[in-house]
């Protein structure tokens, strides 16, 4: 799939973020967490491109991005299990590698699987009784929804269920952070509202969360702040509504004998991209666009419109960033 | 099914926090390996069945006594390779571990209480192997003799569970059993683990020095007297020294896949 994004889009979205990142820098200093020009290096690939990302006290942060944004990476970053090859990593003030910070951190993580024949009672004492203060097993239970599993083994689970087990393990120690790496993948519709009720409930309780997507409509649903990433940085960030705002619009699909080129230079149009037979515009203005395709096409046939999946929205945003980014940025340099 | 349930000990303050880790996560190891019964049946399994049938074979002779020392060696190793190289390969690889090292978990409590749990699983197969021996193996073994082989294997446990860290950050965790099972059973024939060195080939009898299985068996045999009892110092002190090669091994590869993933 390919879709051209735009360079005054892109533009915007840039200039609004720059202007952001100027007005943040003074609160870093009181920040949860805290990311500041993060490179790491996998080899030849660079996961994280200079990340500047900041948690603030009792807000609910959400990371989102496509698979390979560099979501999971800020993550191991801010839990010390890995270290940035530059930049600067602070959580709660300290080094996240240093033993104490983890006593106010709890974690969910994407495992495969954890040790089967243990039951979930065994594994909420175990990690009990990592903490100086965790948090009573009856209290654990209940905020992540684990009534009537203690009792189970960790392999009789559920997918959901087992979801929900890795949650109560990040509330053992009653934590002050709570970060969660795609806490939802792989759950039906059901158990993710359950575990979305049960986030909210951590930021009823005053915690800081940050969690890691790719729904925007998670990030909807539970966030404070959303940042969105994609190849290793920053694209931009804002409230879920600012976000969703720059990801509306709607989807035009048609078959047409006009050329992509012809088709983005329509007005309004973000996106173009072929599939099969038909061709995809995304666009703000779909009437104009439309009335636009019906008097230069003819031949124009099964046309419909209607309002993108948020996610597919979403991807049209950044699905072609780093092309865009160089265009950008030479931009910037010769203003 | 009825899985046997832990009693989880109530907060103990009197305890340093991490004696009391140290405990809970050997007290769950030591329940989830009893439980799995692919790893319990067949580590305590084949040492039992071995005996059953070629220390039975040779009733109240001295080979039903060998028998006792090489199969408990036997015991020790594979708990070890398996129990650590296999399971710790596993939890690796499907982020297990990184949620346990993102947890304030004092590292040392998860490694000693794997270390310890195989250690349990030993002891668990040399009494069987005793209790075996002194009763239908028609042989004698005293007291001292038979906490002698306990202490033994128990010490044993910590230079094979080194190797098994080792394993378990080197090799990916599909093949690892597979790894375990190339690398356990030489070491297991080539050592005297189930016959005596001298009835093997002569140039596999030159390189059983080399294998630190070999200097384990040497101190386990001693115990009843088919190996001379001068020297264990030195086999003691390779067994010291292949556990510092392993444990370096280990954390150098550790640090390596670390730094790549």
């Amino acid at each position: 799939m390919s879709i051209a994004l735009p360079t005054p889009l892109a533009a915007a979205l840039r200039q609004e973020q720059h202007a952001h990142s100027h007005a943040r820098t003074p609160a870093a200093t009181d920040a949860v967490a805290n990311l500041d020009s993060v490179v790491k290096r996998y080899g030849k690939t660079e996961a994280l491109r200079g990340l500047d990302l900041t948690l603030r006290p009792g807000e609910v942060l959400a990371l989102l991005g496509p698979n390979g944004a560099g979501k999971t990476t800020a993550v191991r970053l801010l839990l010390g299990l890995t270290s940035p090859d530059a930049g600067c990593v602070r959580v709660l003030g300290r080094d996240p590698r240093s033993a104490g910070a983890r006593t106010r951190i709890g974690a969910m993580l994407q495992v495969a699987r954890v040790p089967e024949t243990l039951l979930v009672r065994e594994h909420l004492a175990l990690f009990r009784s990592y903490y100086p203060r965790p948090l009573a097993t009856a209290e654990v239970v209940r905020r992540a929804g684990l009534e009537g599993l203690e009792s189970r083994g960790f392999g009789e689970l559920s997918g959901g269920q087992r979801q929900r087990v890795l949650f109560g393990l990040a509330l053992c120690g009653d934590p002050d952070l709570v970060l969660l790496d795609e806490p939802t993948v792989g759950m039906d519709l059901t158990s993710r509202r359950r575990l979305w009720e049960d986030v909210r409930g951590l930021a009823a309780a005053g915690k800081s969360v940050l969690l890691t997507t790719h729904h925007l409509e998670e990030a909807d649903a539970l966030a404070d702040r959303v940042a969105v990433m994609s190849h290793g940085r920053l694209l931009c960030e804002g409230t879920p509504d600012e976000i969703k705002r720059r990801v509306a619009g709607r989807r035009i699909r048609c078959v047409t004998s006009l050329e992509v080129d012809c088709l983005r230079a329509l007005p309004s149009v973000i996106a173009v991209r072929r599939d099969r037979d038909a061709t995809v515009i995304h666009a703000d203005n779909a009437e104009e666009v439309v009335r636009q395709l019906l008097l230069r096409d003819r031949t124009l046939a099964g046309l419909q419109v209607s309002s993108p999946a948020l996610e597919e929205a979403f991807l049209a945003l950044t699905g072609d960033a780093a092309p865009d980014e160089t265009a950008f940025e030479a931009g910037v340099t010769h203003s | 099914m009825s899985t046997p349930t832990l009693a989880i000990p109530p907060d103990s303050p009197r305890l340093p926090r991490a004696v009391r880790i140290l405990l809970m996560e050997t007290q769950c190891e030591l329940a989830r390996l009893l439980r799995t019964r692919a790893y319990s049946l067949s580590v305590i399994g084949f040492p039992v069945m071995f005996y059953l049938l070629f220390g039975m074979a040779s009733r109240g002779k001295p080979a039903a006594l060998y028998l006792i020392a090489g199969y408990a060696c036997m015991g020790v190793v594979s708990a070890c390779l398996f129990g650590i190289g296999a399971t710790l390969a596993l939890e690796r690889a499907q982020g297990w571990l990184d949620l346990k090292r993102a947890s304030p978990m004092p590292g040392l409590a998860f490694l000693g209480a794997k270390v310890a749990s195989c250690a349990a699983f030993a002891l668990i197969i040399t009494t069987v192997l005793v209790t075996l021996g002194t009763t239908l193996g028609g042989v004698t073994v005293t007291g001292w003799q038979a906490a002698a082989l306990a202490g033994v294997v128990l010490a044993g446990a910590i230079p094979f569970a080194a190797m098994g860290f080792l394993i378990a950050f080197l090799v990916p965790p599909n093949a690892a059993a597979g790894v375990i099972n190339l690398v356990y059973l030489p070491l297991s024939f080539a050592s005297g683990f189930w016959m005596p060195v001298s009835v093997l080939p002569h140039w596999l009898q030159a390189v059983a020095p080399a294998l630190p299985t070999w200097h384990l068996a040497q101190i386990a045999l001693a115990v009843f007297g088919f190996a001379p009892a001068a020297g264990m110092a030195l086999h003691w002190a390779v067994l010291g020294g292949f556990t510092l090669l392993m444990l370096g091994a280990a954390w150098i590869t550790f640090a390596r896949s670390e730094a790549a993933a």
